[in-house]
């Protein structure tokens, strides 16, 4: 197994203000927009997004939910493992919200398919986008593509993306791992 | 990644802690699915589960289809006082036939105990046991230790009693298998002719005084006496049993402490349980209903996963 840095960590900084600026551009002051991680890992990002809103650019009232999608997804009973669910948590409806879906890695479209269903049940988004950090591109088994990107990669299947945190696993930093 | 040990749910006996713990994180999971204004997932849309009551049930067949409803499988519904098990068909007979309609889960009640442990070995599906005449009920009893964990944070350690009809409980069983599983401390009250002998050997305490079985106790888990079970008189009246082993507004505020009073239900008001504790805010009974369709929903779902 071998990994090389895709993204290090002045990179992913440097990427996030730009992700943080995009959204203020179409959404300025954010009072119709909800921002939703996708569980698990699109939480971290999700997170560190809002922060950097809130406290580089001084957006009051961001609305922020964590979705999960394990009860959502299309492979149940098909994969080997039992799926083990995460915390699902919005306090707020999304009715005639403006949503952005935020997770790490886009790359066969499967769980923003299955995030797209589970949304519903908190009601009708007046529309929905998707930011990623990572964007597999010529991966996708939907068509389902970014309007936020971070960084496009060309990553073969026996390949995988790996974004570390620096709250949860000590450091920012994107790998690519040769499986 | 959480996976159970069992391939059927047959009876507390056969899980280990792990296995409980996993089903209670599950069940919060769908706990807070069903409190949301759309209360359905589609996980289960190509499972069919069959409901196959051999015996009356309310509130348990409800409860079963509502959770199965929430994960979006397919249900049958079967009871044998409207079928051919009339007619002289055996139990595999009948579970074969509705297998044979592509039907990958089972939930069973049965008068007879040992019977989903009998049909698991003679049929290619999962099995959940929804009461086996005298002998386990293990959904009640997962619910009830979760409703005991949510109410007072752990079951570890607290002190359950379990009063009444204990000798024609499979709710009684299975609670004692799941409570001494998890680490609480179990005794059981009831008229002597209630308690089964040697009840001791599962590691539980007999007390035929409710007065002291109560200030001991931080949890009282109320039953029924089961009177369609009983072929002889086990005590002289009902109201003799309503005097020594039932609970009353004014027993509770006797004791120095306030205890958590639950019920698997049906409740026979005025006999094992007075209205005015059934209605109390110490009553955790209509709670212990709602966690039923959550865990229900854990238990089908980690199971199915498994197929």
């Amino acid at each position: 197994m071998s990994q090389k840095v895709l993204l290090t960590s002045k990179e992913i900084n440097i990427i996030l203000h730009r992700l943080a600026c995009q959204l203020l551009e179409n959404h300025l002051d954010f009072s119709n927009t909800a921002l939703i991680g996708i569980q698990p890992r699109g939480v971290y990002l999700a997170e560190r997004l809002t922060k950097i809103l809130r406290e580089d650019y001084k957006v009051k009232n961001i609305e922020l939910g964590f979705l999960d999608i394990t009860f959502y997804r299309d492979d149940f009973g098909r994969g080997d493992k039992t799926l083990k669910a995460n915390t699902t948590k919005i306090d707020f409806l999304v009715e005639d919200k403006n949503v952005v879906f935020i997770d790490d890695v886009l790359y066969t479209g499967r769980s923003i398919r299955a995030a797209l269903t589970a949304i519903q049940s908190f009601g009708r988004p007046s529309d929905i986008e998707l930011l990623t950090l990572i964007d597999r591109r010529f991966s996708r088994h939907l068509p389902i593509q970014p309007n936020y990107r971070g960084r496009q990669v060309d990553a073969i299947n026996e390949e995988k993306v790996k974004v570390m945190w620096k709250e949860n696993d000590g450091e920012d930093v994107v790998y690519l791992v040769n499986k | 990644m959480g996976e159970l040990s069992v391939d059927h749910l047959l009876g507390i006996k056969y899980l280990n802690k792990k296995d409980i713990e996993l089903i209670f994180e599950t069940a919060d999971h769908f706990k807070e699915v069903i409190n949301r204004s759309i209360r359905k997932v589609p996980t289960l849309r190509d499972i069919t589960i069959a409901n196959i009551f051999f015996e009356n049930s309310t509130r348990t067949k409800l409860s079963f289809e509502l959770a199965e409803k929430r994960l979006s499988a397919d249900v049958v519904n079967f009871s044998a006082s409207q079928s051919s098990v009339k007619k002289g068909e055996t139990l595999i007979d009948t579970v074969n036939n509705i297998l044979s309609m592509k039907v990958d889960m089972v939930v069973m009640r049965h008068p007879n105990p040992g019977a989903g442990i009998f049909l698991s070995k003679h049929v290619d599906a999962s099995i959940i046991n929804a009461g086996d005449g005298a002998h386990e009920h293990p959904t009640q009893a997962l619910l009830d230790s979760y409703s005991i964990r949510e109410k007072l944070g752990d079951v570890g350690g607290k002190n359950v009693v379990i009063v009444g009809d204990i000798l024609h409980s499979r709710v009684a069983l299975s609670n004692i298998f799941a409570l001494k599983l998890q680490g609480a401390n179990v005794k059981v009250c009831g008229p002597k002719t209630l308690i089964p002998k040697h009840i001791e050997a599962l590691g539980v305490q007999v007390e035929t005084n409710l007065r002291r079985a109560l200030e001991w106790c931080d949890v009282a888990n109320m039953l029924r006496v089961q009177n369609e079970r009983m072929d002889i008189s086990y005590f002289p009246s009902t109201r003799e049993y309503t005097q020594q082993f039932g609970v009353n507004k004014a027993l509770l505020n006797s004791l120095d402490k306030q205890i958590v009073i639950m019920h698997p239900g049906p409740i026979n008001r005025g006999v094992e349980i007075t209205s005015d504790v059934a209605d109390s805010n110490q009553s955790i009974i209509l709670e212990q209903v709602e966690n039923g369709v959550a865990i229900r929903m854990a238990v089908i779902y980690l199971l199915a996963a498994k197929k």
